[in-house]
């Protein structure tokens, strides 16, 4: 009956996940309010930290756009339900969009049609990374239409570095305007194949608030594009302030001599996170993102 | 101090609404968003009835997250979608159903500031994320159309609200626009810190 247990913390988690914003979010909102001068940025804040509030106590969606469910599992390679998982995470999106509820988010591209359980084709898109072990890691990142519609893989000339880049995020960000929910969270994905760049971009926004690259070239790039970010003031909701960005993580891989591909993901200000460990025993736990 | 306006508003008021005012709203909204925009467009064209009247009321972009009860619904979360994707459609639908006021976030073009001066109508913002906030105001579901065609999120929601706000105009029908005092700012700032980096 273990694998009920799975199913259940899965769906725990995108309770979770939807109706309860993660503490380093809320604390790097909390700071945002206190800094800001603007009265219009602080009412716009104000609103949101309520709005977080609210959604906790009555464990409701914060946001009504539950998002496009995307689960990055990190898979021990020892442990026995690696065959078993695809299902349980299909059965607890099923479970969880019922329960909490979840919004009916995936449209097939082709038909329009909506799947009532968010099972539509491809989904829930899930990412599998082999590692040593027998625990299983799955990370929950439901993805918001409006900051992932801001996305962008942009090639940038090969013969530059991080200058073009920082170039290209802060123009990036002066043109989503209000559009993506600022203050927003930047996922970066420096080189790799254009596939990869996208992929570590969004991977990079399951780090969490205030962590840094441990390479200190890296995370100099990731202060810089922060602080570059909140002076170009588009603030809260696009209405002006200090507050664009809460953090910038970038992830980084080598790119082939004439390619060179930049992946931004923008992540609206409702960064949700949620985080499964499943035992070898079947045993299994929501854990802090 | 935000002032309450009962939906249906008529042209005057709407008129009189300004860039920079803070709002409520009580009375009747629906929401519509790209699939909605798009079939009474189509319905207007082909000359058929709406089911519901829109003239007056607020076009909320949104699509809500709701649960069945008891034979009918209840909101549980409900903020504002990206309403830069209705550009297209705005000015036509604009003139073709006169609500007078648009909520929704991010703000909009040229083509509904156009509009909005045209048939006189304002924009109004609501915080992106806030749906829990925007469900409390949500008093009861009146009717859902589409619902079974075109799913939850784009089906049309017709929704009686209790002091829906705060609403803050962000474009108005006498050429306001915050945005665009904004992308100004913006993009003066922009030139100054591109010109840093290095």
């Amino acid at each position: 009956m273990t694998r009920q247990s799975i199913e259940a913390a899965l769906a725990n988690a995108l309770r979770q996940a939807v109706t309860r914003l993660p503490t380093d979010v809320l604390s790097a909102l909390e700071r945002a309010r206190a800094e800001e001068t603007s009265p219009l940025a602080v009412g716009q804040l104000d609103i949101l930290l309520e709005n977080v509030d609210i959604a906790r106590r009555a464990g409701v969606p914060l946001c009504q756009d539950t998002g496009l469910l995307l689960f990055y599992v990190d898979a021990g390679a020892r442990s026995p339900w690696l065959g078993a998982l695809r299902s349980c995470i299909e059965s607890a999106v099923a479970q969880a969009t019922t329960d909490v509820p979840l919004r009916p988010n995936t449209v097939d591209p082709l038909t329009g049609v909506s799947a009532v359980d968010n099972l539509g084709r491809g989904m829930p898109w899930i990412r599998w990374n082999l590692v040593d072990g027998d625990d299983v890691v799955v990370s929950i990142l439901p993805k918001g239409g409006g900051s992932d519609a801001a996305s962008r893989l942009v090639m940038l000339p090969c013969d530059t570095g991080p200058v073009e880049i920082v170039r290209a995020v802060i123009d990036h960000v002066a043109a989503c305007e209000g559009k993506a929910c600022p203050p927003m969270v930047i996922g970066l994905g420096i080189g790799g194949p254009a596939e990869g760049a996208l992929f570590l971009a969004t991977r990079a926004l399951l780090r969490g608030l205030g962590s840094r690259h441990a390479d200190p070239d890296v995370a100099e790039l990731e202060d810089e594009i922060l602080d570059l970010a909140n002076r170009t003031g588009v603030g809260p909701a696009g209405l002006g302030g200090a507050t664009t960005c809460l953090d910038v993580h970038a992830e980084v891989a080598c790119r082939h001599p004439a390619c060179f591909p930049l992946g931004i993901v923008i992540s609206c200000w409702a960064e949700r996170r949620a985080k499964v460990v499943v035992h070898a025993d079947g045993s299994a736990e929501v854990v802090a993102p | 101090m935000t002032h309450n306006l009962h939906l249906p508003i008529d042209e005057f008021t709407a008129r009189s609404l300004r860039v920079g005012n803070v709002i409520s709203v009580s009375g009747t909204v629906f929401t519509a968003r790209d699939v909605a925009h798009r079939r009474l467009l189509e319905a207007h064209a082909e000359g058929r009835r709406l089911p519901f009247d829109p003239a007056g009321l607020a076009l909320y972009h949104c699509g809500p997250v709701a649960r069945p009860v008891d034979g009918g619904w209840s909101i549980l979360s409900a903020g504002p979608t990206t309403s830069a994707r209705m550009e297209p459609l705005e000015p036509r639908f604009l003139a073709a159903f006169h609500p007078r006021l648009v909520i929704g976030k991010g703000g909009m073009g040229d083509g509904t500031q156009a509009a909005l001066a045209q048939g006189g109508a304002a924009y109004a913002h609501f915080p992106g994320g806030a749906g829990a906030i925007a469900a409390r105001h949500v008093a009861r579901v009146r009717a859902v159309h589409g619902l079974e065609e075109w799913g939850m999120t784009e089906a049309i929601w017709i929704l009686d609200v209790d002091r829906f706000g705060p609403l803050l105009i962000t474009m108005d029908s006498a050429g306001g626009n915050l945005y665009r005092d904004r992308r100004a700012d913006v993009a003066r700032n922009l030139a100054a810190l591109r010109k840093r980096i290095r």
